[in-house]
């Protein structure tokens, strides 16, 4: 047996491994999470902040910002909206198939999203199954990024919301049913204040998901300056100039987003988990 | 955790009443609506795949995915998945033995480090290796000296697939070995097993479906990775071209049934990918409820 750990684990209990498992996790956070992330801020510290604002402020990347942001923010929306839809279709009715839609939920994690980027595409240009029926363009513009957006984040609202929803007490819609509320009022008074916290973070989730994502996006967006070119893009089409400097404060600026994103994510955790502890 | 909901485990599986006096019109409406999405957003891309690859016919298909690049690309992404997943599965089930049974002091900020590749884009993922490793990198002038390459080679695509498939595995055993607590490994202990027994006869068995399905949906994302293996890849042709640069090269170069020839490869195997994953789903839940009954 393992001395050391034996030794160190005595804090708590009789099992071994502590010094070793953390030691390694650690070791392997550090060098391959940390260290490269940390070369982000290092570089972007030694270009200075004259350029540094001069490259964060450029119109083309402030138009890149506002698509990323918001077909990220429309994209999410749309999800949220059909994710609830979708979570209580799944866990409140019978119907024949059902399995196999809720398997299919999981499909944007499971396809890669070139994958899905070329798909996208196919069906929405204007000669494509989807794209000639509709009056107006979708691919190549910001509606074709929207689109890539709402496939990739589709699954999170649903499977946020689902567990919340399948451990809702029936007592609680019978009270409000019997104290006199109407099915819709019963949804909006009783049931959804329940679902909030979860759909929230799934919207989070989706939104930080968005916001960097590339795969499915470059495929149908046709990536012009200014109109269609988001902000992963942009990272991508200086590297390949080779405008490393350019490249890395515009990542400096997603990465902190990134963050801020991650606290609010858990934040959103901790409600939800809170609310569901005091029930 | 952004990019990942774990999946739920020993929820009672007391199937629950459908709502009783529920309009049928609001339900058949909601239903529709809820299917026309998916119709919309799922069903119809994955036809699409398919019909599209086929469109010139079986013989066009069978010689776009044998062509000699697409079988290098397939060959290359095999390997770097079998070097990733592995590496991040072991790394998954150290940061949940550490997590779950010690107490130490900040638990939370290494949960939140363990999250971090979720929430950072694929992109910057690339960025970040180019900028340790290329040759203005920080370590650019050591691996030109040594005449080491790393970026636009298998290091470099290795490096960044690990970097956002990181968390897959410990995000999925982290709750379930929390929620399943330590006295069975105590027990053992305590009886006098030794360290590696108790791990391989007691902890393994309890969490070999939630690992199977960690490793699941880490292997699809590996395989399936665009964004951050195209930055450190360098896309030379049959040496570091993965399947989902080959495609994109193929429908650049309107090659579009070869493109989608290899696409359909994928979809399969994401597919099988969400197959596996409910049956894993479903022999997760039959072993929680086996042990709440024994209990």
């Amino acid at each position: 047996m393992n001395k050391k750990g034996k030794g160190r684990a005595g804090r708590k209990g009789v099992l071994p491994g502590f010094g070793l498992s953390l030691g390694f996790t650690v070791f392997y956070l550090s060098v391959l999470v940390l260290l490269p992330l940390s070369t982000i801020f290092i570089n972007t510290a030694g270009m200075g902040w004259e350029k540094f604002f001069k490259t964060i402020f450029d119109p083309r990347v402030v138009a890149s910002y506002k698509l990323s942001f918001g077909s990220s923010l429309i994209a999410g929306g749309i999800n949220t909206v059909f994710g609830i839809l979708l979570a209580w279709v799944l866990v409140r009715y019978q119907f024949p198939g059902k399995k196999l839609i809720d398997g299919l939920v999981d499909l944007p994690f499971a396809l890669p999203t070139a994958v899905a980027g070329i798909a996208l595409t196919t069906l929405y240009v204007p000669d494509g199954w989807i794209g000639r029926f509709l009056g107006f363009k979708v691919a190549f513009t910001p509606l074709g990024v929207i689109i890539a957006l709402t496939f990739i984040g589709l699954p999170f609202v649903v499977r946020m919301v689902q567990p919340v929803l399948q451990n809702l007490e029936p007592e609680l819609e019978e009270a409000s049913a019997s104290l006199g509320a109407g099915r819709a009022q019963t949804f909006w008074r009783v049931i959804f204040p329940e679902l909030l916290p979860a759909a929230l973070g799934g919207f989070a989730l989706a939104f930080a998901r968005s916001l960097g994502e590339y795969g499915s996006v470059v495929f149908i967006s046709g990536n012009m300056p200014m109109k269609t070119e988001i902000t992963p893009l942009l990272i991508m089409t200086k590297l390949e100039q080779y405008d490393y400097a350019g490249a890395t404060a515009i990542a400096a600026v997603m990465l902190v987003i990134s963050f801020i994103l991650l606290l609010v994510i858990n934040l959103l955790q901790w409600w939800s988990n809170r609310r569901y502890l005091e029930n | 955790m952004a990019g990942h909901v774990p999946m739920t485990y020993g929820e009672t599986s007391v199937s629950r009443k459908t709502v009783k006096g529920g309009s049928p019109l609001i339900k058949w409406a909601a239903i529709s609506a809820a299917l026309g999405f998916l119709l919309l957003f799922l069903v119809l891309p994955l036809m699409a795949i398919f019909v599209q690859a086929f469109e010139k016919g079986l013989a066009a298909y069978a010689a776009a995915v044998s062509d000699k690049d697409a079988l290098s690309a397939i060959k290359l992404t095999l390997i770097v998945a079998a070097i990733s997943v592995p590496l991040n599965a072991f790394f998954g089930i150290a940061a949940a033995w550490a997590i779950t049974k010690f107490h130490f002091r900040g638990k939370n900020l290494l949960m939140t480090i363990i999250d971090l590749p979720f929430a950072v884009s694929p992109v910057i993922a690339g960025l970040i290796f180019v900028l340790m490793f290329s040759s203005h990198g920080l370590f650019g002038d050591f691996l030109f000296r040594h005449d080491l390459k790393i970026i636009f080679a298998l290091p470099g695509i290795v490096l960044a697939t690990i970097f956002v498939t990181l968390p897959f595995t410990a995000r999925e055993l982290i709750p379930l070995m929390q929620s399943q607590g330590s006295a069975e490994e105590e027990a053992s202990m305590t009886l006098g097993a030794g360290g590696f027994q108790t791990f391989w006869r007691i902890t393994l068995p309890n969490i070999k479906w939630g690992l199977l399905y960690g490793i699941i949906l880490c292997n699809a994302r590996a395989i399936g990775e665009f964004g951050a293996v195209s930055v450190v890849s360098g896309h030379i042709r049959g040496m570091t071209n993965t399947m989902p640069l080959h495609i994109e090269i193929l429908y650049n170069e309107y090659q579009f049934s070869a493109a989608f020839a290899v696409a359909s490869l994928m979809s399969l195997l994401a597919i099988a990918t969400l197959v596996i994953k409910s049956l894993l789903e479903r022999a997760g839940k039959e072993q929680a409820g086996i042990k709440e009954l024994k209990e």
